[in-house]
């Protein structure tokens, strides 16, 4: 430039089309990332956000049961059978209900609640169609006399509404009792606070064995030297590879009864009879280990290749001695290899479903194994969303983690 | 060692300060971390040769081998199905999430973009999230569209569990890439496109193309989202896989796992190739 500064204008001017160009890069650049937003947005945002409303969402008793939910609304709460003008409502509500056959989801949703209310409502309903006329309260207790009791209206009360808070109270063995106060389910009912343990468990061992294996042997690949260390890296990268269906299928030919190393202990003379390798916690353990154990060993390796060798060195030169120098020197440079891999592992863990389904028996199965079947078996679907709100939950904390210590622009594929 | 002696340690040399317990543990080392990598790979090599077995068993020692097992993988109507859908869902997915993933990547590395770290948390978030939420979450939106049991549904939930990959190998790669070779283009008169195209894209191709491998071997991979979504028609290889499993093993299903494998050996492969070259361009060594 000629002009040796430039007049205040022209810089102002200067500063203006600057800011103008970089906002306009700016937009460009979200230009560029809206696709992709909307497009997660659309088929993962959204459908997620579909499971957490079916988890709350209630509209079964409401909709059908529609002119008995609305006397209820009035009636006073406590556990009082109504008088005869809501069992009128009520026999109404079921003869419609009859003729657009949706009486069996009723029944199936007061079921939900207390098990025994599907085969009484039915039976109701089978019935109170071929009755004209009232008293109605006399006729329904005559069909089931659970009509007089305060337990069904108890229920009904708490699924009147359009949206609940039952199956959250479910997913952790909370039920309300017919005051519709919260209380904890009785003993037999219990069940998923255990999932939610073991879940948490199988995960957390899965997590520690993946360290205690993948540590030495990350440690061994980062200081060989680099040709080598790429040949034995192949060898970690091609089980991450294979298809988790393929692992989990050689896991079975190994362990099964029948199987490769039962074969083989019992060829060796070592055992007499087959053990019990698969289709219990050991199988689901092994096997989950296996398949998880190169995302512990990859940021492992990828922060111990970083750390200088010569930190140790000056430390055994000052006079440290191996284990000194390794914990107080080595160990706290790899710390964020450990926090990566640690989480990373933990949280697949706790999502998995084929592995544990697959080599584990009926008490091993996780979170993710109750919401298939609340999906497709119970059809309780609200359940299956309220429980899959909680592993979502669990997720999501472990996630903010990761993102905090780790950062997930950071994870490294192999 | 006298002063003539080479400086630098020779493996396997040791350290002249290094005693008996550091040499016992560096050999205790060496034979945990082999014992390690046979532990990875034995499950898998271990079960392929069992694929050639002549007889249903899945035990040693094999009396006859034949390749009865693959005739029937490639011959049988429904694993030829399972082929067909597996090939046509993950290619589908695959472009979706390379193309929208690519974009968005290139938008993700503009320097100083406000809400970059929450918008990149959530666009990787597909890989967090298990699969079975996925899965529920696509089932009850789905049937709400009313294509819970087609292609479409599997396919769209496919390409969102890939794109995260190809976010994060893609903008990995153009965070090497300098981008003032973008500014001379423009500065030449290319449009933005162009630009892109011309000079952008061949130079981070390796990171587009192994962010598709990744998202490829994600959909080539899935089961769960199938298992919800896809009906008798939308069967896959791995969905194939799992109903053998659960009903009967048959030799077929190792069959089939070998040539997942040899796949998967493919992909690694090419990978690797990808990565030297990558390596290479930015006058890297490793």
């Amino acid at each position: 430039m000629s002009a040796p500064t430039l007049a205040l204008d022209e810089k102002a001017l200067l500063k203006s089309k600057l800011r103008k160009a970089e906002s306009k890069q700016r937009i460009r650049a979200y230009a560029l990332i809206l696709p992709l937003f909307v497009f997660t947005l659309l088929t993962f945002l959204v459908p997620i956000g579909l499971m957490l409303f079916n988890s709350v969402h209630d509209p079964v008793v409401h909709d059908t049961l529609a002119r008995t939910s609305a006397l209820l609304d009035a009636a006073p709460d406590g556990p009082i059978v109504p008088d005869e003008l809501v069992f009128k409502a009520l026999a109404a509500d079921i003869k419609q209900a009859v003729k657009e056959q949706t009486a069996s989801k009723v029944g199936s949703r007061l079921n939900y609640e207390a098990s025994g209310l599907r085969t009484m409502f039915m039976k109701t309903a089978r019935h109170i169609s071929q009755v004209e006329n009232g008293p109605w309260k006399p006729v329904f207790l005559e069909i089931d006399e659970g009509w007089g009791k305060p337990k069904v209206w108890s229920v009904l009360r708490q699924t009147r509404g359009q949206y609940t808070g039952n199956f959250y109270l479910h997913a952790v063995d909370m039920t309300r009792n017919d005051q519709g106060d919260v209380v904890r389910a009785a003993p037999d009912d219990r069940l998923y606070l255990d999932v939610f343990a073991r879940t948490m468990w199988v995960s957390l061992l899965v997590t520690l064995l993946s360290l205690a294996i993948a540590y030495p042997l990350s440690y061994w690949l980062a200081h060989l030297p680099p040709k080598v260390s790429n040949l034995m890296m192949v060898l970690v990268l091609l089980p991450f590879w294979t298809s988790l269906l393929v692992r989990t299928t050689a896991w079975v030919v190994l362990l099964q009864k029948e199987g490769v190393v039962n074969s083989i202990l019992m060829a060796l003379g070592w055992i007499d009879n087959p053990l019990n390798l698969i289709f219990n916690r050991l199988g689901v353990v092994i096997a989950m280990t296996h398949i998880l154990l190169p995302f512990m060993i990859l940021p492992l390796y990828s922060v111990m290749r970083q750390i200088p060798p010569s930190y140790v060195r000056a430390a055994r030169s000052l006079g440290a001695g191996p284990f000194t120098a390794f914990w107080r020197v080595y160990f706290p440079q790899s710390l964020p290899g450990i926090s990566a891999g640690v989480l990373l592992v933990f949280i697949l863990a706790i999502g998995y479903y084929i592995t544990p389904a697959l080599v584990g028996g009926a008490g091993d199965q996780m979170m993710s194994y109750f919401i298939a079947d609340h999906l497709t078996r119970s059809l309780n679907w609200g359940l299956a969303s309220a429980l899959g709100g909680l592993l979502l939950v669990s997720v999501l904390v472990l996630y903010a983690l990761y993102e905090r210590f780790v950062g997930i622009a950071n994870v490294r594929l192999g | 060692m006298s002063a003539s002696a080479k400086p630098v340690q020779k493996a396997p040399g040791f350290a002249p300060y290094v005693r008996f317990w550091g040499k016992f543990n560096h050999y205790v080392l060496l034979a945990f971390s082999l014992a390690t990598l046979v532990f990875l790979m034995a499950p898998v090599l271990v079960a392929i040769p069992l694929a050639f077995n002549t007889d249903p068993y899945f035990t040693y020692p094999i009396q006859s081998f034949s390749l009865k097992w693959f005739k029937e993988f490639f011959t049988d109507e429904v694993w030829q199905m399972a082929v067909k859908n597996s090939f046509i869902i993950a290619i589908s997915a695959t472009i979706l999430s390379t193309t929208l993933g690519t974009l968005a990547s290139v938008g993700l590395t503009h320097r100083n973009l406000p809400g970059r770290a929450l918008i990149t948390a959530i666009l990787v978030s597909p890989m967090i999230v298990p699969i079975m939420i996925v899965a529920v979450g696509a089932y009850f939106f789905y049937s709400t569209l009313g294509i819970a049991n087609s292609m479409v549904g599997i396919v769209l939930a496919h390409a969102v569990l890939g794109t995260p990959f190809v976010v994060i190998t893609v903008t990995a790669t153009l965070a090497g890439f300098d981008q003032a070779l973008f500014r001379a283009a423009r500065s030449l008169g290319a449009s933005p496109m162009t630009a892109f195209r011309r000079i952008t894209l061949p130079i981070i191709w390796p990171g587009v193309f192994s962010g598709a491998l990744f998202a490829f071997a994600t959909s080539f991979d899935e089961v769960v989202v199938v298992l919800f979504l896809g009906s008798v028609e939308q069967r896959t290889i791995p969905r194939q896989m799992w109903t053998g499993l659960r009903e009967q093993l048959s030799p077929t299903i190792l069959a089939a796992a070998v040539v997942l494998i040899l796949i998967s050996v493919g992909m690694l492969l090419t990978l690797e190739a990808l990565r030297r070259r990558n390596a290479k361009m930015r006058g890297l060594k490793d």
